[in-house]
């Protein structure tokens, strides 16, 4: 007996008949009022106080791609000191050992309670503490030749950004599952070495969005280190418009640049999510 | 009498108000398949995750090889290990974990060679072509590359498996092998076990599959409430219990 003798009658068959389209009147209104006022913004800008053509000239004036050439060295060079400070303050603060955990805690609560551009300034303004620093009998110097605009910048922007990725490497930690920590324990493994090559790595996968969002944050925060002289990329702009005036001019140029420096980044970091997401490729899209 | 492998003595866990295990005493000696069964809550698989250290006993002893298990008797007082000393200990048991709990971002082999080059040490190529054995004796050569999310429930567990026997450990727990496996899995997986079983492999397993204790056992021990309430053969405790807790118990089982 065939399947169709037994279902009901008055049912039309809708198989072959095709789906109209939908005439979205809304959408177009809008796309249409949207594009209506970013052309009166242009338009504003293109007729307002800026001479465009010093912004074509500075885009590639050479103060200023050195300044950019600082941001991204001084943003990498802190951004690893943060991830480095910010594993091992997070293996801390899961340790079982409640010294590392009260160390831990207090690192956290001191950099991540008090403003990023108070630290630099305390950085490097740390000669007026400790005129000389150095350790007692073997060496010692001025505080003033050592607390460079670049140290203080790097020890400020870094050890800020560890007290935030630990909490970020945290999270990562306590996503992988508890019975991996068993299995690597159940081969024999110590804490440490269980930590470097289970947790860890499978850390990363999750790690690496809030990770990607912390370095853009991170390149954007080495402008703040223009107030303590290191000639970044805002702190080159800014020599330029003392000098010539052009201030909007000069902000549009950096403004630009970083831009486009994060628009590099986004990709990157897509390469990297991949590269972590081994033996997770069915699971993990 | 020859010396047992395993001896536990009294040992007693409780998880808060919980007690878990209540002055459990057994001797497992070497080359015995032993099945612990019970229901769920009875301390079977917390007297198997004590024997691994990976839950510390609360008071008693465990002896493996003649080996006191996380503590060290000096001066009448007992210390803890440490957890270098611990994680030496370890070696000599395997543990096979009802969740897999295989290293997802490593793929079957490097899970297998994971343990043997870096906490044994062994030369990698050795390693890897005693890998190459063991996944061969599970069955799972031609898996050797994939990852633990290409592999089925039953082909994950035999990589477990294989990646416990790589560290040629003398004892195998085994916590609920198949319960998270899917009916039709659970076959290839009991093979893979009564193969070990047959080969002379000293093994403690907690099961709910009665068939392979019945089967492989050389001792059934039945556990409720955080005690061992009947042990004995297979054929004894499985077909003639003389407990009215395991006759019940078995009753609502089958």
């Amino acid at each position: 007996m065939s399947n169709a003798a037994t279902l009901a009658g008055g049912f039309p068959d809708l198989s072959k008949l095709p789906v109209a389209r939908q005439a979205h009147w809304m959408r177009w209104f809008t796309a249409a009022a949207i594009v209506a006022v970013l052309l009166a913004i242009g338009r504003a800008f293109a007729n307002g106080q800026i001479e465009w053509s010093y912004v074509s000239r500075f885009l590639t004036a050479p103060v200023i791609l050195q300044g950019i050439v600082n941001t991204m060295v001084m943003a990498v060079l802190a951004m690893a000191l943060g991830i480095f400070l910010g594993i091992v303050v997070a293996i801390m603060r899961l340790s079982p050992n409640p010294v590392l955990k009260s160390v831990a805690l207090g690192y956290t609560w001191l950099f991540r309670g008090t403003p990023l551009i108070l630290q630099l300034l305390l950085w490097f303004n740390i000669a007026l503490v400790f005129p000389t620093i150095g350790i007692p009998g073997l060496w010692s110097a001025r505080a003033v030749d050592i607390m460079t605009p670049f140290l203080s910048a790097l020890l400020g922007l870094g050890i800020n950004q560890g007290a935030y990725t630990s909490e970020v490497m945290r999270a990562g930690m306590l996503s992988v599952d508890a019975g991996q920590y068993e299995a690597a324990k159940a081969i024999g493994m110590g804490r440490l070495r269980a930590l470097r090559r289970i947790i860890l790595p499978q850390a990363m996968r999750v790690v690496i969005p809030p990770l990607g969002n912390e370095f853009i944050g991170m390149v954007k925060a080495t402008s703040l280190a223009s107030v303590i002289q290191y000639p970044e990329l805002l702190h080159s702009a800014e020599n330029i418009y003392y000098a010539n005036s052009r201030v909007i001019e000069l902000l549009i140029v950096a403004g630009l640049w970083y831009l486009l420096v994060v628009s590099i980044l986004t990709p990157l970091q897509m390469l990297l999510e991949r590269r972590f997401a081994r033996g997770f490729s069915q699971t993990a899209r | 009498m020859t010396q047992p492998l395993v001896a536990i003595r009294s040992v007693s866990k409780t998880f808060g108000e919980f007690e878990a295990l209540k002055q459990v005493s057994l001797d497992v000696s070497a080359g015995e398949v032993l099945c612990l069964i019970g229901a769920s809550g009875s301390g079977k698989t917390t007297l198997l995750r004590c024997i691994n250290q990976l839950t510390p006993v609360d008071s008693g002893g465990i002896w493996l090889d003649g080996e006191l298990l996380g503590l060290r008797e000096e001066g009448g007082r007992l210390h803890r290990l440490t957890e270098r000393q611990i994680a030496r200990q370890r070696l000599k048991t395997g543990m096979v974990f009802q969740r897999f709990n295989l290293f997802p971002h490593k793929t079957a082999l490097e899970n297998i060679t994971e343990g043997p080059v870096q906490v044994q040490g062994r030369d990698r190529q050795e390693a890897r072509s005693e890998a190459m054995e063991l996944l061969a004796r599970v069955g799972l050569t031609a898996k050797a590359d994939a990852y633990p999310s290409q592999l089925s429930g039953g082909q994950q567990q035999r990589v477990a498996i294989a990646r416990a026997l790589a560290m040629k450990p003398m004892l195998m727990l085994f916590d609920e092998p198949t319960s998270a496996l899917d009916p039709e899995l659970v076959g290839e997986v009991l093979s893979v076990m009564k193969e070990l079983a047959r080969s002379g492999m000293t093994m403690l397993v907690v099961t709910h599959e009665l068939g392979f204790a019945r089967e492989v056992a050389d001792r059934v021990v039945y556990m409720d409430h955080g005690a061992i309430v009947e042990s004995g053969s297979s054929r004894d405790v499985l077909g003639a219990p003389r407990e009215a807790r395991t006759q019940a118990f078995l009753s609502a089982v089958i």
